[in-house]
């Protein structure tokens, strides 16, 4: 495919609660900051791509709610629901399409106003299986136990992610949960639904987070530096959870051997030096990183053990602190995305990881990981044409 | 063989999920102020000479922050467009029929919708000249103004 | 927009949306209930091409993508493929915790159906533990027309 680039990304402070900002002046504040990274204006961008769930904003047509604040006021807008990488997917199929030089993509949401169980108990299917009364925390539950007794990793090997994550973003000042812990407090910590415990989850969040796409020819025309989209796929499985198995995850398989195909890596284990995943859960972050094969399968567990995944470790893992330390739901996967592209800068503070060339970044859609989306970023555009 | 209609089930549900809007800074400010003054507020934009109201933190126009640029605004205003409502529905503040409107405050440049009580429906028009009646209890929402009704000298 | 709300008292519109809402079962989860309610059988769609066993039944196969022409009936015991034990209250669960959430492929299907587990001692539960369908006393033509299951004897 012809060459593309994300040349700026903003973030506002992912929080419990942003009581003081509707979804606008987020949107707003995210924008801008991404313009501002870009070297751009408002005037610059071609056409806007807002991701956002009608249920978490408490509003129908929630997509054109932000557009104000988005600068989407008589330009083309388009909306895309689910997590922020699936816009983005959208965002740079615009800009590809030679329409469009450049995309602003934003993704936002507010878990704070609402009620997350009752939310995620209507995905499920309402005839077969809503009244069964079933949400996200005890879906992925049981996605857990299935993942723990196909591959033996231990729950102590769960919190250790807990640990890992919550204790990263102490360097990240847009974290919402920076935390020192020790395994034992993970394990203490009330049980949720068996095997997960509160700090196996992820915390109910606000948040947004804005990136902009840009063709080749338009990349290099601001003060941007550009980090380069080498390969980008997505898959998704059943919707029925009785018609996947749930301890794998095939899906996020096959999006990420194409990803890695385009971007011509050939063993992801060792030519990716950052990994920003979607660690909803504890066990999420284990189970992806088998399925993306940047780990041998069912040896997720004890190679975080062994420190590979830490900050100086073989493969660092959400060095940001992930979605353990702060889950905007929709915002969750742009927020990956715009993690790495800080990191590929060199721009990534306290969680900087040294000389970080390639990277990937990884969103969710649905229950228990039914879709995957796969983004794999370059510093560098010297590799060879891709497509 | 084809089930009949009789023969298909239906699953009765309801979508109902408690939800808190949080108003934000901006909109708080203007919901304080009528609750606490009755007064209605707006925002100006000084680069495209606007005043919006309801009040936003941002111009939409030139894309600039103008959430500090307050203006208070006259509780009386202009018709520019409305309809009035004959059927019913459960989230509707008043019972039909009634009039729903857009009415331009003196001193804004964007209208607000709202009800227009204390009318014959007949002698609605646009361009009717119309005064706030403010709520007797505050419920701190935009309903603290109950309704507009014809200015005496309309 | 960061800067705080020190000088301003957040507003909060406390609201509920509730919109009253009728799923159309379909006529293939119809004929399911009217089984499940009048016989106590678990009746499931199969595919013309692949054989796969649906349960909960759809009349189209995922895999592929062709009709589920076929009725067939399907045990009303099977396998626990996994499971959970919800322990807090958490808003959408009608039952009182803890509450046994499971995973279970009957017998001649070939998809996990969710469901309830009861009448089982918590450490007993294990991934591939037989269960049997306990058949609610008064059925309306619903997924609870099955109580929930329990271990097989
Ligand atoms: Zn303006
Ligand atoms: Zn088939």
């Amino acid at each position: 495919m012809d060459q593309a680039a994300i040349i700026g990304v903003g973030m506002t402070k992912i929080e419990a609660n942003k009581a003081g900002d509707t979804f606008a002046d987020m949107v707003w504040e995210a924008v801008n900051k991404a313009l501002d990274d870009a070297g751009m204006t408002i005037n610059d961008v071609d056409n806007v791509v807002t991701t956002s769930n009608d249920f978490w904003d408490g509003r129908t047509i929630s997509c054109m709610a932000v557009g104000d604040a988005s600068g989407a006021r008589h330009k083309n807008a388009s909306c895309v629901e689910g997590d922020g990488t699936f816009g983005a997917f959208y965002g740079l199929t615009r800009a590809l399409s030679g329409d469009y030089g450049t995309t602003l993509v934003t993704a936002h949401s507010k878990g704070s106003e609402s009620i997350s169980s009752l939310i995620t108990n209507a995905a499920f299917d309402p005839i077969y299986e809503r009244a069964i009364g079933m949400d996200m925390i005890t879906a992925c539950a049981m996605q857990a136990t299935a993942y723990l007794d196909r591959t033996g990793t231990t729950p102590d090997q769960l919190a250790m992610v807990s640990v890992k994550n919550h204790g990263n973003a102490k360097q990240n000042p847009l974290a919402q949960l920076p935390m020192d812990l020790t395994v034992d407090d993970v394990l203490k910590s009330e049980m949720l639904s068996d095997p997960l415990h509160k700090l196996d989850c992820s915390p109910v969040s606000d948040g947004c987070c804005a990136i902009i796409i840009a063709n080749q020819a338009r990349a290099s025309k601001y003060s941007g530096r550009p980090v380069w989209i080498k390969g980008v796929s997505f898959c998704s499985d059943s919707y029925f959870l009785g018609d996947r198995d749930l301890a794998r995850a095939p899906s996020l398989a096959q999006a990420a051997q194409s990803a890695f195909a385009m971007a011509g890596i050939k063993d992801p284990a060792t030519e990716i030096d950052v990994a920003e995943l979607y660690d909803a859960f504890t066990y999420q972050e284990l189970m992806w990183l088998e399925a993306m094969g940047l780990c041998e399968d069912g040896k997720a567990g004890s190679r975080l053990e062994s420190g590979d995944f830490h900050r100086n470790g073989r493969l660092p893992v959400n060095p940001s602190g992930g979605l353990l330390s702060g889950h905007p739901v929709i915002a969750a996967g742009l927020i990956r995305i715009a993690e790495i592209v800080k990191q590929l800068r060199g721009e990534a503070g306290g969680y900087q990881i040294p000389d970080a060339r390639r990277g990937v970044a990884q969103g969710v859609n649905g229950l228990c990981g039914q879709s995957h989306c796969v983004w794999v970023l370059d510093r560098d555009n010297q590799e060879k044409e891709i497509g | 063989m084809q089930p009949t209609k009789e023969d298909c089930f239906i699953v009765e549900g309801k979508l109902a999920l408690p939800y808190q809007y949080f108003a934000g800074r901006t909109g708080s400010r203007f919901l304080i102020a009528l609750r606490d003054e009755k007064k209605i507020r707006g925002i100006r934009c000084e680069k495209c000479n606007k005043v919006f109201v309801p009040p936003r933190s941002t111009c939409e126009r030139c894309f600039s922050d103008i959430s500090q640029s307050w203006v208070d605004l006259e509780d009386t205003g202009t018709v520019t467009g409305f309809t009035v409502v004959r059927y019913e529905e459960p989230y509707q503040p008043t019972k039909p029929p009634y009039i729903l409107a857009l009415i331009k405050l003196d001193g804004a440049d964007t209208p607000i919708a709202h009800i227009i009580k204390d009318i014959p429906l007949t002698e609605m028009k646009l361009g009717l000249k119309v005064k706030a009646v403010f709520a007797e209890k505050t419920t701190s929402t935009i309903m603290d103004i109950d309704h507009f009704r014809p200015q005496e000298d309309g | 927009m960061a800067d705080t709300l020190a000088d301003v008292e957040p507003m909060i519109y406390e609201s509920q949306i509730s919109v009253p809402y009728s799923w159309w079962a379909g006529d293939t989860a119809s004929r399911f209930f009217r089984s499940l309610r009048d016989e106590k059988k678990i009746m499931g769609t199969k595919c013309a091409k692949c054989s796969r066993v649906y349960i909960p039944p759809r009349k189209v196969c995922p895999s592929c993508f062709s009709e589920n022409p076929e009725w067939t009936e399907v045990s009303d015991q099977g396998v626990l493929q996994s499971f959970t034990i919800a322990r807090r209250q958490l808003a959408s669960l009608p039952e009182k915790v803890p509450v046994i959430l499971g995973l279970i492929k009957l017998d001649g299907a070939d998809t996990g159906l969710l469901h309830y587990l009861d009448e089982v001692d918590q450490k007993q539960l294990r991934i591939g533990m037989r269960v049997k369908a306990k058949f609610a006393d008064n059925r309306s033509g619903g997924i609870r027309d099955i109580e929930y299951f329990r271990p097989a004897k």
